[in-house]
């Protein structure tokens, strides 16, 4: 068994004396894994991104949010000022994310589930995916940002009056009379969490294991 | 910017109150030496600056209270804002009104409804708006508003504010006692005024005693469907007294009206004839008759059938009322105006206008002379008087002119003096004695008002539980208090603060009302009130309060040409078009017009008007109109967006083509 390819995947399983003799050491990363799951999915219900439009005539300013697979707020109103300018209704961009956003993320979860289970340094490659979670979202959300609002209508009424611009995916933006506030939602900075739960839980993780593979590595090469 | 203002309105009612009581302190950038360098420039006093304290409201702060006031010729709803006393809004009843396109292609069908003999009248004189009330009390729900020239009743709904229903009474021309709700807006009181043959049919005037009718009629109002039920509706024969105001029962009262009358001499006039004018012909005799009418068992009686069809409507007549001891009169000061009932409904108050004092009528004590048959006659018709100081409770000197009372929560009530230009403060006896520190049935305090007042208000003073604070004097003369636009003057609503005691209310805010002459208004809570700001979907149809299954709606806009030759025109509006744009069509060709605001924005309100037609309608955000014309004109017609909707709102516009016929 432990010759396998297997094996050697899932990595050097722990005797139960060990266990008993250390067992806060083996169960604190599978621990942290599980609090990392936890965290995911209830950000699956919680919004990931706002975005406020601060403007003279909107003395409650416009709200947009972000679900991992919806967009909601003032979307109408958002696109019925955007066709002025020549962008795309917001409900086009990013339809393939938000269709397969909640099947992804049950996806990290389960990825999170086996990592908790290998004990070698393959275990990394499962959790990385997650731990990278909120950055492809924000540089997703970005690009997509992007592309709107430099891929503007030309015939549109105002098109001559604006210039192609990228308001910040994060922080104050200006776009005409609109001042655009984007902040993480409470979704997103659980993912954030998760992640460094993650990244700790993979450093207790080479804390426990790492000793084990060697020694059987160096039982191995006598 | 505006928190920055907030903050400086505040620092500048703190030095005032700081002016007020210590004229030297004061430390703030906008200081109370500002505020003593104005009040001294212009001229201000004390009391002037506390008024200023009560009412002003500075940008963004709500009003606590909204006035709900008949418009008087306009034939409108006024809608006004307490203490700032600013016009929020008119509601468009009786009359076509452009800015809500009443009549220019939305509610044609509902002023349709006020058609007399299938003509058109557009003209409303409203008198006495009346809020639904549940239990005695306003819930902000419903309103009706009375037409006296033409005895017309308008239901309006307080969710958007807008008309929904003209009723136009068959049996009598003209209406003054409406409108009044029963405690439970179970009914709608409408009572006539001027007497006429049923129906205003011809009959000469010397058989006024035979021919001309007085009358009340009830309104059975549907809630769940927020109509009048014409079908559930009835009248009562009155004599021909010209039945003036009216109160609904509550409390202890409830089941039971009150009409007054102001001609049961039944003067006939006829100045060119030598006969006595009908100023003086109908202020003979020095009592009228006050109506005591038990619309409870009226209702039993209309419902068993003994009724009478008349103009297609059922009526109770006068003698059925009298067998079925449905009416009693009892003497009242002469020419009487305001009949109102106290807030538990056991006093009943009436003024006549031409006696110095209110009388004050118990209504156990109405029962007791009833069920004792107290009578001291009939009059000649056979209704039972019930023998008058059997009935009083007391008499208050108030003053010359008294008219209309109305109702404070702690025992004071309140008369409009006419004559003496003023409004009186006077305490109730019975249950509402202890409130007062004065005697009860006393007069305590007058307060001059400019100039000569007919109704006067009191939040919520005419409910089972008065609110007080605030008293308005509706004031038909303005005579010196406005820069004078030309010799017709406004009205004067004049503020006044009754939050205090004995002689402490004093006048606090001036409204001048440039449109129409109103008479009575209603004034509710702010809070009990809760209107759209938008129409609940895309699509709906404020006439029906409904989603209309033919509302244009995004992609689906069109014109189509039907195989009969009309045409029907799907469109939408959304800032900064109309789609479509180019509507062709051929002269004489009738279209039918459906357009959709496809808006959700709050205040993203379209207009939509065409040249030469007579077209402008107001789409509220949600809102969807249909509208027909037969395009008799050939030519090309401009249309556009009459609401300046957004920064590109000339440019919404398209273009009617009207090819001419070969």
């Amino acid at each position: 068994m432990s010759d396998s390819f297997i094996g050697r995947i899932v990595g050097p399983r722990v005797t139960p004396e060990d266990l008993t003799r250390r067992g806060l050491r083996y169960s604190v990363p599978g621990f942290l894994l599980l609090v990392a799951r936890v965290l995911i999915l209830v950000s699956l219900f919680l919004p990931y991104w706002h975005m406020e439009l601060v403007a003279p005539q909107y003395p409650n300013n416009l709200h947009l949010t972000a679900h991992v697979n919806q967009l909601s707020g003032d979307v109408a109103e958002i696109d019925g000022l955007n066709h002025y300018i020549g962008m795309r209704p917001l409900g086009e961009a990013a339809q393939f994310e938000r269709s397969v956003g909640v099947y992804l993320l049950i996806l990290l979860v389960v990825l999170l589930e086996l990592a908790a289970w290998i004990h070698s340094k393959w275990a990394v490659l499962l959790v990385l995916p997650a731990v990278l979670f909120p950055a492809i979202f924000l540089v997703d959300l970005h690009l997509w940002m992007s592309h709107f609002g430099q891929n503007l209508d030309p015939d549109a009424p105002l098109s001559n009056s604006i210039q192609p611009f990228v308001p910040p995916v994060l922080g104050t933006g200006t776009v005409g009379q609109f001042k655009t506030v984007a902040s993480p939602g409470v979704g997103l900075i659980l993912a954030t969490v998760a992640s460094g739960t993650m990244l700790v839980a993979l450093f207790f993780h080479r804390l426990a294991y790492r000793p084990l593979t060697r020694s059987k590595r160096i039982e191995q090469s006598e | 910017m505006r928190n920055q203002n907030r903050f400086g309105t505040g620092a500048g009612a703190l030095a005032l109150a700081a002016f007020l009581a210590c004229p030297t302190s004061g430390a703030s950038a906008q200081s109370m030496s500002d505020v003593q360098r104005i009040a001294k420039e212009r001229g201000l006093s004390t009391g002037d600056l506390l008024a200023a304290a009560k009412t002003f409201t500075p940008s963004g702060m709500k009003d606590e209270y909204i006035i709900f006031s008949s418009g008087g010729h306009s034939g409108q709803v006024f809608v006004i804002g307490v203490p700032s006393m600013r016009m929020l809004r008119s509601i468009a009843v009786f009359t076509p009104e452009p800015w809500q396109g009443w009549g220019y292609g939305v509610g044609n069908e509902i002023l349709k409804e006020g058609d007399v003999n299938g003509k058109a009248n557009l003209w409303g004189d409203t008198h006495h708006p009346a809020l639904s009330e549940t239990e005695g009390d306003y819930d902000g729900q419903w309103l009706f508003i009375n037409d006296k020239i033409n005895a017309r009743v308008g239901v309006i709904d307080l969710r958007d504010f807008e008309t929904k229903q003209i009723v136009k009474n068959p049996l009598t021309v003209s209406d003054h006692g409406g409108t009044f709700v029963t405690p439970n807006t179970e009914y709608v009181i409408e009572g006539g005024q001027y007497a006429v043959p049923w129906g205003a049919d011809y009959a000469p005037i010397s058989e006024y005693k035979e021919k001309y009718k007085g009358s009340v009629t009830l309104w059975k109002f549907d809630r769940k469907k927020g109509r009048i039920d014409k079908a559930q509706s009835f009248a009562i024969e009155l004599p021909p007294y010209w039945q003036d105001l009216t109160d609904a029962g509550k409390g202890v009262s409830d089941g039971y009206m009150f009409l007054n009358s102001i001609n049961t001499e039944m003067a006939t006039g006829g100045i060119e004839n030598k006969n006595p004018p009908f100023e003086a012909g109908v202020s003979m005799n020095a009592t009228d008759y006050l109506h005591i009418i038990n619309w409870r068992k009226a209702e039993k009686v209309y419902k068993s059938g003994k009724v009478t069809q008349i103009k297609g409507f059922p009526v109770i007549t006068l003698q059925t009322a009298i067998d079925e001891g449905l009416l009693y009169l009892t003497p009242e000061p002469r020419s009487p105006h305001g009949v109102d009932v106290a807030p538990n409904g056991e006093f009943i108050v009436v003024s006549g206008k031409l006696d110095p004092h209110t009388t004050i009528y118990s209504f156990p004590k109405i029962l007791g002379a009833i069920k004792n048959k107290t009578f001291s006659g009939k009059d000649e018709f056979g209704v039972p008087v019930l023998d008058f100081d059997t009935v009083v409770e007391a008499q208050v000197e108030v003053g010359l002119g008294p008219l209309h009372t109305q109702f404070g929560p702690d025992g004071y009530a309140y008369t409009s003096l006419f004559l003496d230009s003023a409004v009186a403060r006077w305490t109730m006896g019975g249950a509402y004695g202890k409130g007062t520190p004065e005697p009860d049935w006393t007069l305590v305090h007058k307060t001059p008002v400019q100039y000569n007042v007919g109704h006067i208000g009191v939040a919520e003073g005419d409910t089972v539980s008065p609110d007080g604070k605030y008293l308005i004097a509706f004031n038909k003369w303005s005579v010196d208090r406005f820069f004078p636009p030309g010799p017709l003057l406004p009205q004067n609503f004049q503020l006044i603060d009754i939050s205090g005691q004995g002689a402490d209310m004093p006048v606090i805010y001036d409204m001048p009302i440039g449109v129409g002459e109103p008479h009575y208004a209603q004034i509710i809570k702010a809070d009990k009130l809760n209107p759209w700001t938008v129409y609940p979907e895309i699509g709906w149809d404020p006439q029906t309060q409904s989603l209309d299954p033919w509302a244009p709606k995004p992609k689906m806009e069109r014109v189509e040409r039907k195989d009969d030759g009309t045409v029907e025109v799907y469109m939408t509006a959304i800032r900064s078009h109309f789609s479509p744009e180019h509507i062709n069509v051929k002269e004489g060709d009738k279209i039918v017009w459906r357009i959709t605001n496809i808006e959700r924005a709050i205040d993203a309100t379209h207009g939509f008007a065409v040249p030469q037609y007579n077209i402008n309608l107001s789409l509220e955000p949600g809102e969807t109109a249909k509208f027909e014309f037969i395009a008799d004109r050939a030519g090309v017609f401009p249309f556009y967006c009459s609401e300046f909707c957004s920064a590109l709102h000339l440019e919404m516009v398209g273009y009617l083509m009207v090819e001419p016929k070969e």
